[in-house]
Order: C-alpha cells, then structure tokens, then sequence
C-alpha cells in the first residue's frame, strides 16, 4: 500500500475576471525572486504540459506561486488543429490540472503538434477550409465539455501559406468563435510575425480580428532571419524583448478593445526576473493609462 | 463527419520534418505562391532542435562527458529515429541510453550509457508522485520473528540502476560544475535514486545492496530478499543496508507477510 499525498484544490484569493493586469510567463528559475519580492498585483502563466507529472518539485512550485497569484494555464500541445481526434489521456491531464489549480485563464493554440503517434514539439500549422473548421470545432466542443469553461483559442504565427486554404484566419478564427462559443488569445506578436512572413499589413488582420471574444494578450519577441527571396522572416522565438512595432500595436488594441489579461511570454534565453518584471510593468503602464482614459471619459459623459 | 481528403495535410506535412532527405512538401508555400523552402526548414529546424534541447535538458552530465557537438550529433540522430511518442517532454528519451549503448561513435565509452540510465531515473524519479516516507520507527515495533515475512512498498520515486563501471561516480562528478578528476571506470556501481520529499538524491550501494533493493521493491519479503542479497554477495550487511534504505526514504509503508 503506498500512502500517497493526495494533491488538495488550491483555494481561489481574487476574483474574476482578473481585468486589465500584465503578467509574465513562470520560469522556476526565478521563484526565489519572487517570493522575496512578495506577492505582485500581476498574474503568472505556464505551459500546462509541464505540469502534468504526478508529483515533486515542479507541483510545489505552482502551488506556492498560486497561493498568492492568478494563475494562466496555457496548454501548448493538445494539437487541436490536427486531424487526427484528440488524445483521451491528454485530455483528462489537463481536465484535471484545470480542477487542482482553477486557473483565471485557459488557453491553447490553433495549431497542431501530434501526427499519428509522433509528438513534434511545435505549433504546426494548418490550412483554412471548411473540413479543417468543422475538425478543430470539434476538438474545442470537446476541450470545452471536458474543463467546464471557455478555452481561450490563440492565433499563431506562421511561416507559410496552404495553397488549399480557402478562407483568411481572421474568417477561420471568426467562424471557430461563432460555432464553439470560444474566447481569443490575441498574440500580437505573432500576427507582427505572420503579418511581416506574408507581407500584409497587421493593422488590416486586427481590423478583422474579433476583438470582443478576447480575453487574453500575448506579447512576446522574434528573431529575424530570411526566407530565399531575401525577403524578412520572422520567427516567433520568446527570446527577447518585446520588439517596438508590438508595443505599438499593443497601445492600438488596448485602446479599441479596453484593458485585458496581458501576458510577456519569454520562453528562452531567460532573463533575471527584475528584467521581464520591468517588461511586465511596461504592459501595465499601458493598460493603466487605458483605464485612467476610459475613466475621464466616464465622468465627461456623467 | 469527416472527409479524409480534406484532411490530409498533416499527413503530407508531417513526414518531411525529420527527414531531411524529403522533399518539402508541395501543399505549402511562400509569398506569391512560391516554393515554401526555407520557410519549411524554419518548422523543420525547430522540431529537430527543440528535441535535441529537451534530451541535452534531460542528459546534462552525458553531455558535459561528451562535448556539446558530439552530444547534439549523436541526439540529432536519435531525435530523427525515436521522436516522442508522448506530449509530455519530460518522458522523452527512455530509449535514448540504448541508443548510447549502441551508438559507434560511443564505443570507447562503455559506461556512458549507464551514466544516461541514472540520469533518466533522476528525472523520473524527480516527477514521480509525491508520498510519505517511512518513518524507522516502525521497523522498531515489528517483532523480531516477523522480520523475515516483513513486506515493504517503495516509494514510487525509488529508482535502482545497476552498472559494471564507475556510473555512479561518474554522473555525480559531471552533474557539478567544478573540474572532475581521473575517475576509475572499471569499478562496478549501483545507484539507488530517491526523492524522499523535493530533492532528489543518488546514493552507492554497498555490495549486494542493488539485488536486496530490486527484490523488496519488487514485494519479497525481508527474509527472502537477504537471501538473494547474500547469494549475489557474501558482503551483504542486512542491518546497514535496511537502515541506509530506509534512511534514504526508499518505502513508503510496511506489512506483515501473511504467512
């Protein structure tokens, strides 16, 4: 008989929605830091996958992060946009971590990582055509039935185009929202990425982006490479700051759409944690001025 | 429903990922309808380098051993063979030590591969379900009699690795930082893995002390697993090796036997 621990449900201490707050990606790396520097108004976000161990250290860590933070579960790896169906055993993993932590946010990717039994570790993409629609409603209906709560749905940077795609991604994620009842994760940098990689302009594809649905920003940095015209390409890499062209468009949507969940994704090449602090609080500083305007607004129109 | 010929786009994306000898797939494409090329290789590049990085995160000291080139060559090659059949990282890599064992550029290296074998139990062994120990007092109010019939459930952290070289040594002298002295291959190591609460710990059996590990771990009773301890050395110190088992938080609980 093993006297197992069994894991408890970490008690909510804020309510929600959380609004218009900066957060920043999680790394175990900088828990010291944090817990010295105290609880901080923002909230955390981790890649759910990571967590799906049965015990340990990696468990601990997310407890005592969300004992006094609002915690974003962001799932990298249900390979939604795939066609094979979703996987049973993964599903039920993040169904439960969903339970024990009762994130503020739950989101994932319209992407695919999983070919018949071979994980490929990134977000792949996927063509936009009315069998590939009905297939990834599907797998949302499913994720949404199996944790109870809307999933927050991110549009993804790509790289190239499907010569079968018959609709825009701003139709394809329309369409996605109408049909499941989803919300968005808008990453703005990935359409600053996509937008560069395809040439088109990324105020045209925000024009057409659903903005209501969103409950959740990304702000991240890419990396610069070319394609074999010589032409810019942009990898969406989580290595850096945030470039000035996302901060740009960042300042445009928050003012078209009101203060939302913000979060700085840095996934490697990690800084200390008074650096992506620092980024964090420039998001804030944004989403503050936003409410500070809408407030003045409020009392010229009382 | 759905129309599978719709719904073939993965399948004609997929294979050319970790295959560089595919050509790029002609479904996709560029700017202006062009050839996707490198723009492809971005999706090929990251697969293949974010698999090489997970296995380099979860064999640090066999990368040290070897030099990161050489390390990156022979994961590439395993990454491109053995993807992961799991979206769990942290459970990639099982087969990746008999692939060391059987990789020639290794030869020279007999013990690497059990190096990676402690390695991947650390790691499971670092995830596995957290569980209390067992306290020693317990072992004090069994009475003497019913020693031998005693049964004993491993923590499911507890791991054993069994090597004829210096494996032990050799992880715990390259899982560090500072310079490693002239280490002693030859010498036959057995480690015991175990992480009582968060840190996890690698220890050197004594001899005999792996055979009466594996066969408690696997519910042999006390009595038994001596025996087979004593049988495989005649060193065998059942008092040090019951105290040092139970010290490093290897069993969660104990039972009687029924007989």
């Amino acid at each position: 008989m093993i006297t197992a621990i069994k894991p408890a449900t970490v008690p909510l201490r804020f309510s929600l929605p959380i609004g218009g707050v900066a957060g920043t990606s999680f790394k175990p790396e900088h828990l010291p830091a944090i817990l010295e520097a105290g609880p901080q108004a923002g909230f955390f976000e981790v890649h759910a996958e990571n967590y799906m161990g049965a015990g340990g250290p990696p468990h601990r860590a997310l407890e005592t992060i969300r004992r006094d933070h609002p915690l974003s579960l962001h799932g990298v790896s249900m390979s939604i946009g795939g066609p094979q169906p979703l996987d049973k055993t993964h599903l039920a993993r993040f169904r439960s971590l969903v339970a024990r932590y009762q994130p503020a946010l739950v989101s994932e990717h319209l992407a695919w990582s999983t070919h018949e039994t071979s994980f490929f570790n990134d977000l792949l993409p996927l063509p936009y055509t009315e069998a590939t629609l009905a297939c990834v409603c599907n797998h949302i209906d499913q994720v949404q039935e199996a944790i109870r709560r809307p999933l927050l749905l991110e549009n993804p940077s790509t790289y190239l185009t499907f010569c079968e795609s018959a609709m825009s991604e701003t139709d394809f994620i329309r369409g996605i929202v109408a049909r499941t009842g989803c919300g968005l994760l808008l990453d703005i940098n990935n359409v600053f990425v996509s937008a560069t990689n395809h040439g088109f302009p990324a105020l045209d594809y925000l024009a057409d982006f659903p903005l209501a649905h969103v409950g959740e920003i990304h702000l991240a940095g890419h990396a610069e490479q070319t394609d074999d015209d010589g032409n810019l390409l942009l990898i969406d890499s989580h290595d850096g700051p945030v470039a000035d062209a996302v901060w740009k468009l960042f300042e445009i949507i928050v003012a078209r759409r009101g203060p939302v969940p913000t979060l700085i994704e840095w996934d490697s090449s990690i800084p200390a944690w008074p650096i992506l602090r620092a980024e964090a609080a420039a998001a804030q500083a944004i989403l503050d001025r936003c409410k500070l305007a809408a407030a003045t607004e409020d009392r010229h129109a009382a | 429903m759905r129309r599978d010929a719709d719904l073939g786009f993965a399948a004609a994306f997929a294979p050319p990922l970790l295959d560089p000898a595919r050509e790029v797939p002609t479904a996709v494409a560029g700017r202006n309808g062009k050839p996707a090329g490198r723009r492809y290789d971005v999706y090929r590049n990251n697969v293949t380098v974010s698999l090489i990085e997970t296995l380099a995160a979860i064999y640090p000291a066999v990368q040290r051993i070897t030099g990161p080139d050489f390390f990156r060559a022979m994961a590439r090659f395993h990454v491109r063979s053995s993807p992961p059949a799991s979206p769990l990282l942290f459970e990639y890599g099982h087969d990746f030590p008999d692939f060391i064992a059987g990789y020639e550029h290794a030869q020279d290296m007999p013990w690497l591969a059990d190096v990676a074998r402690i390695e991947r139990a650390w790691l499971d062994a670092y995830h596995a379900a957290d569980a209390l120990t067992l306290a020693p007092m317990r072992l004090f109010a069994i009475a003497p009699e019913r020693l031998g019939d005693l049964v004993l459930a491993p923590h499911p952290a507890t791991r054993i690795v069994r090597s004829p070289y210096a494996a032990v040594t050799i992880f715990a002298a390259n899982r560090d930082s500072a310079p490693v002295a002239r280490i002693d291959a030859s010498t036959p190591e057995d480690a015991l893995i175990t992480r009582a609460e968060f840190d996890v710990v690698v220890r050197h059996l004594p001899p005999g002390g792996a055979v009466f590990a594996a066969s408690l771990m696997s519910g042999q009773p006390l009595g038994a697993a001596a025996m087979a301890a004593f049988d495989a050395s005649p060193e065998f110190d059942i008092a040090a090796n019951i105290a040092g088992l139970i010290e490093a938080g290897a069993f969660t609980s104990l039972a009687a036997g029924d007989a």
